[in-house]
């Protein structure tokens, strides 16, 4: 009879730092102290504290173990699991101070911080279930909410519902989705299709790949749902082939629900049917555009096409089409058990439910949040994300990947939804969420974004193809000194030209990241073309390094570190650094014990 | 799957063996495991206590865990009973077939059985 369940994060996260090691010794240790038929393990999804894997949380107690070691789990089999003492030096603590008896009991998951505030619906089963066991999903009321749209509700019921929850895209675009089921309803023909678009491509989200690995069944569920809602009876999940986990929880998933009837023909004894099919993406960003990727799932090279006609007129082989993003997807059962006005409760004025955040950059806790719409910056980053690290000072967060801008520290207290981040310059994207500190360059933050997309522009339409290449020429011409004023207002025009102009999503947000970063740290580009300074000590080509003659005791250490030999100076004498041979390499200041060195 | 019965089938076998990490619980059962607990015989009585309320359907109700030694280590194996707004109870040299009679009368009943109560034993 089992008594404690120990969940292991199996995550893309914990599984890099090792967590497979550790089932693998868990197993060993428990079958040598004989308590294989009193504890489980379990493999989970994502927990969300990537930063702090491998991970670990052992039920009915709820303790929550980070950064476990395979080394570690004999004390924490022998320890808690056989005398039940909980092993407080492995008990994550949310204080950074020394743990004591009562941090460990407020060590529980769900009473840190970074959970505290959370509000968890998409991620509802994410670590907490099973995800390659459906009966697991099916504890948790899994299935149910199809069973009930099957049984109790006409298709137009269930579009009402998720008309009147307030339900919009989590992809990024923010168009409600109820409408968008509306349309494919509304449009004629015998065969429609239902998509799901897990190609999720911004540098440094992975939200969408945690809900595959977590919790499969859920975008299952969803998508019968909606081939229900609209009158399609086929579904294709568009995900990356750089998630293999992913890839293979969701082919298990689709397995076991083929199995219990959950998927196929006559599902729940009625007359209808549906069924799932994955298609692997090659990585290109811009398969992650709706028609781009409906191109590429007919076997096409992923390019755009013009909208109209909308996918739900004339989407995936020329038939009525939606296309849902995988959190989307992960919200519809939820809506469907709980009801519209359940899920209408959490939010604002115009934007309802929760929000995925994959929090990354300079901030103390890294991973994965389910926000509230309407959450402010600051909470997430002060109260879950615990704070700027090193004591530096907050400067800018930037939303929507390559697509999105920059919100200054200004407005650290927006509340965060569609609206006040367009407001802002903004957007909401897919839910990337970069922190940057006071040593980070904007202008170069720009230059790293369209960079990416002048990468992964398709070449279809030529304002992205040659319209990016330019912006980027204009800002590498500033980051290397030779800017001058009027360049600034050639990006702005430029800008608003491949913005108006582009095809599709990836070429019309392409520009954001320039104009918002122009738009809230303008003296920043200015610097750099004025003063050829840049302020945050970044860009290279207009920094120097200097050796202040006063500190300067002459050692020799930094002339005899210089790779390209730019040091000069006799010993005990303050030496000096020749300019036209310093490659900026930072290698003299890190290894001055006096601190005579620093960069202007 | 061809009906809503079948589901509820499987939830139902499935709800107690995911209770565990889903079930804050009423009632906190606490069986002392340290080493004194474990010689006394405390394994025999976690078990039956996990597994008397399986069976008796209270899973999402009640929370079996364990904890270290508590100081009296000559009545181990020592079992503490703690409900919300109620006095914690403890009990001492518990056997499973005690364990079972706690189930029955204490959890599901509500009656303490005071006779194997630390104030019942001469101390």
């Amino acid at each position: 009879m089992i008594r404690s369940h120990v969940l292991v994060c199996g995550g893309t996260g914990c599984t890099a730092s090792g967590s497979a090691a550790i089932r693998e010794r868990l197993q060993e240790e428990l079958k040598t102290h004989g308590l294989e038929d009193e504890v489980k393990i379990v493999q989970t999804g994502c927990f969300g504290l990537c930063s702090l894997g491998p991970i670990m949380i052992i039920y009915p107690e709820g303790t929550f173990y980070s950064m476990v070691k395979p080394d570690d789990v004999p004390e924490i089999v022998t320890e808690h699991l056989l005398k039940g003492r909980i092993v407080e030096r492995l008990v994550y603590n949310d204080t950074g101070d020394k743990h004591g008896e009562e941090e460990a009991q407020a060590a529980s998951l769900a009473e840190t911080a970074f959970y505290k505030k959370q509000k968890r619906v998409a991620l509802r089963n994410c670590g907490v279930i099973n995800p390659e066991l459906i009966d697991e999903y099916i504890a948790m009321d899994g299935y149910f909410a199809l069973a009930k749209v099957l049984k109790e509700m006409t298709p137009d019921d269930v579009i009402k519902v998720i008309l009147d929850s307030g339900l919009r895209g989590r992809g990024g675009g923010g168009f409600p989705t109820g409408r968008k089921w509306q349309f494919a309803r509304a449009s004629v023909s015998d065969k429609k299709y239902v998509v799901c678009n897990a190609d999720e491509g911004d540098p440094g989200a992975f939200m969408d790949r945690s809900v595959l690995e977590g919790d499969p069944h859920a975008v299952l569920e969803a998508m019968a749902i909606a081939g229900y809602a609209i009158g399609a009876d086929e579904g294709w999940i568009y995900v990356r082939a750089e998630y293999p986990i992913a890839v293979k929880r969701l082919q298990i998933a689709i397995e076991q629900a083929r199995e219990y009837g959950l998927l196929g023909n006559n599902i729940f004894g009625t007359d209808f049917n549906f069924d799932i099919h994955i298609r692997l993406g090659a990585g290109a960003f811009v398969c992650g555009e709706e028609t781009a990727l409906l191109t590429s799932i007919e076997g096409n090279r992923g390019e755009p096409r013009p909208r109209p006609p909308f996918p739900a007129v004339k989407g995936l082989w020329g038939q009525p089409t939606i296309v849902n993003n995988v959190e989307t997807f992960a919200n519809i059962a939820q809506i469907i058990l709980n009801g519209a006005e359940w899920f209408a409760s959490t939010g604002t004025e115009t934007s309802k439910g929760t929000k995925v955040f994959a929090l990354g950059g300079k901030i103390k806790n890294t991973g994965l949040v389910e926000i509230p719409m309407g959450t402010t910056l600051r909470e997430v980053i002060e109260e879950i994300g615990g704070g700027v690290p090193n004591g530096k000072k907050f400067k800018a967060a930037q939303t929507g990947g390559p697509s999105g801008g920059c919100l200054p520290a200004s407005l650290i207290d927006t509340p965060i939804d569609y609206d006040n981040l367009i407001k802002a310059g903004s957007m909401m994207g897919s839910g990337g969420l970069i922190i940057m500190d006071e040593d980070t360059c904007m202008v170069d933050i720009a230059k790293f974004f369209l960079e990416f997309t002048v990468d992964e522009s398709c070449g279809k339409c030529s304002p992205c193809r040659i319209g990016t290449v330019r912006l980027l020429e204009i800002l590498n011409k500033i980051t290397s000194g030779n800017g001058e004023m009027e360049d600034l207002d050639k990006l702005e025009e430029l800008a608003n030209y491949i913005k108006s102009a582009s095809l599709c999503a990836l070429g019309q947000t392409a520009p954001n990241p320039v104009l918002s970063t122009l738009r809230f740290f303008r003296d920043e580009y200015i610097a750099h073309i004025v003063d050829k300074k840049c302020p945050a000590g970044v860009c290279k080509a207009l920094l120097q390094y200097v050796i202040d003659p006063e500190k300067c005791k002459g050692c020799t250490l930094c002339a005899r570190n210089c790779p390209v030999s730019a040091i000069s100076g006799k010993v005990k004498e303050p030496h000096t650094i020749d300019q036209s041979k310093c490659i900026k390499c930072g290698t003299c200041m890190e290894k001055c014990k006096f601190g005579a060195i620093s960069k202007k | 799957m061809k009906s809503l019965e079948e589901l509820m089938a499987i939830k139902n076998k499935m709800q107690n063996k995911v209770s565990v990490r889903t079930s804050a619980g009423d009632i906190r059962v606490v069986v002392g495991m340290a080493t004194c607990g474990i010689a006394a015989g405390a394994r025999p009585v976690l078990n039956a206590f996990v597994e008397g309320v399986d069976a008796l359907g209270l899973g999402d109700k009640v929370q079996v865990t364990q904890t270290g030694c508590i100081g009296i280590c000559q009545y181990e194996p020592v079992v503490e009973v703690y409900e919300k707004d109620k006095e914690k109870v403890t009990y001492v040299k518990m056997t499973a077939d005690k364990a079972k009679e706690v189930l029955e009368k204490h959890i599901k009943g509500g009656k303490p059985v005071i006779e194997y109560t630390i104030g019942a034993t001469q101390l």
